[in-house]
């Protein structure tokens, strides 16, 4: 998958490497940058889904799902070749979660390059504080949502360097800057940001639509938009 | 768990984040061609002036491509020519919700924090694509 995945656990001596060991595993199956990988030689048509491991079919039937819900927007051949990483990530780490909850672990945190599942409280001052990253300004957040078994994960395209704005009206273009879903499975939150960021502005009717999961939209206008539920969750 | 489903709709494909407004910039002394990968000739100097499209850097949900503006060797600009899902699409969104979203100014704020969401992935492809425009106007 080419990404960080961090770790955290809080109190207690668990065993992490066995969630480790499950996403090394995931990579080696599902990584399109590998030849020899069961994904890869699937999407060439060298073996069949009955050849591979149980978990390919398990997370193509769930992309074909997902694609249903979105619209078609979330598509595992996006990039035309087969690719399932948009929802591997986030299952694999929803899986890697039950392995430490397995080991024992009653609070931690696993941080898939900006998309995180939390389980317990960390301290005594209260739940995990997840940042929103503001989508302009790379050391600042837009809010601070306070989780506990929960997941969170956010989709956007940033731009660095200096503000970018429309020369014609001197404000930032119309559109979507970040999209931030939080909600029990990790997965499903990490296909949902995801296509919801591409829908651009209108994903603001379709995130209201959602059950049993919360949205943060950031709008290029400067405009923060979320679903009322997200309000409990909000810090600051 | 599931979204309800409406009746497919067709939706503007120029608003996705940064591209809106971006996608025709006012013509400059050496305009590209947008989306057409054609790129003015290197100027001489220095200081580069024009428009500059960027390589087509593909990511797992699609391609991106950024066209950078130059005045005297600065942006002034950088929009989008290519994002995720740009492409034809049965698409579906629900004209008929009326959502109540509660709406606040974007805000700015250095709170202490346990971890951070944010997207990785895409702004990645962006600033590479970013780099080759700027490459391109050297």
């Amino acid at each position: 998958m080419g990404m960080p995945i961090a770790i955290e656990v809080r109190g207690g001596d668990v065993d992490v490497e066995p969630a480790f060991a499950w996403l090394r595993w995931v990579d080696r199956t599902f990584s399109t940058y590998d030849d020899s990988s069961e994904i890869s030689r699937l999407g060439r048509g060298e073996i069949a889904l009955a050849d591979c491991s149980p978990e390919v079919d398990e997370v193509l039937t769930r992309c074909a799902a997902l694609r249903e819900e979105t619209g078609g927007y979330f598509s595992v051949r996006a990039g035309g070749s087969l690719d399932p990483c948009g929802l591997v990530k986030g299952w694999a780490v929803g899986r890697a979660a039950a392995l430490l909850e397995q080991a024992g672990a009653e609070c931690f945190a696993v941080d898939a390059a900006g998309d995180v599942v939390v389980r317990g409280r960390p301290g005594d001052d209260g739940p995990w504080r997840v940042g929103v990253r503001h989508p302009q300004q790379r050391a600042k957040v837009a809010a601070v949502l306070g989780c506990e078994d929960v997941a969170v994960a956010t989709s956007g395209a940033y731009e660095r360097g200096e503000h970018v704005l429309d020369p014609h009206t001197g404000r930032p273009p119309s559109g979507l800057l970040s999209v931030t879903i939080l909600g029990p499975d990790i997965a499903t939150a990490d296909a949902y940001a995801t296509a919801a960021f591409a829908m651009g502005a209108d994903a603001r009717f379709w995130v209201a639509g959602l059950q049993g999961y919360e949205a943060m939209l950031i709008t290029s206008g400067r405009e923060v938009l979320s679903t009322p539920g997200l309000d409990r969750y909000r810090i600051s | 768990m599931r979204a309800r489903l409406a009746p497919p709709v067709l939706v503007p494909l120029a608003v996705l984040a940064g591209c809106g407004g971006h996608a025709r910039p006012k013509p400059s002394t050496t305009p590209a061609e947008i989306g057409g990968a054609k790129v003015p000739p290197a100027p001489a100097r220095k200081a580069a002036s024009g428009t500059f499209t960027g390589a087509d850097v593909p990511t797992r949900f699609g391609d991106v491509q950024v066209q950078v503006v130059m005045r005297a060797g600065r942006i002034t600009d950088v929009g989008a020519v290519r994002l995720p899902f740009d492409r034809p699409r049965s698409q579906f969104i629900s004209q008929q919700a009326a959502p109540i979203l509660r709406s606040e100014v974007l805000a700015a704020q250095s709170a202490r924090i346990d971890l951070l969401t944010g997207a990785t992935f895409t702004s990645d492809a962006w600033a590479t694509s970013v780099q080759s425009a700027l490459n391109r106007a050297r």
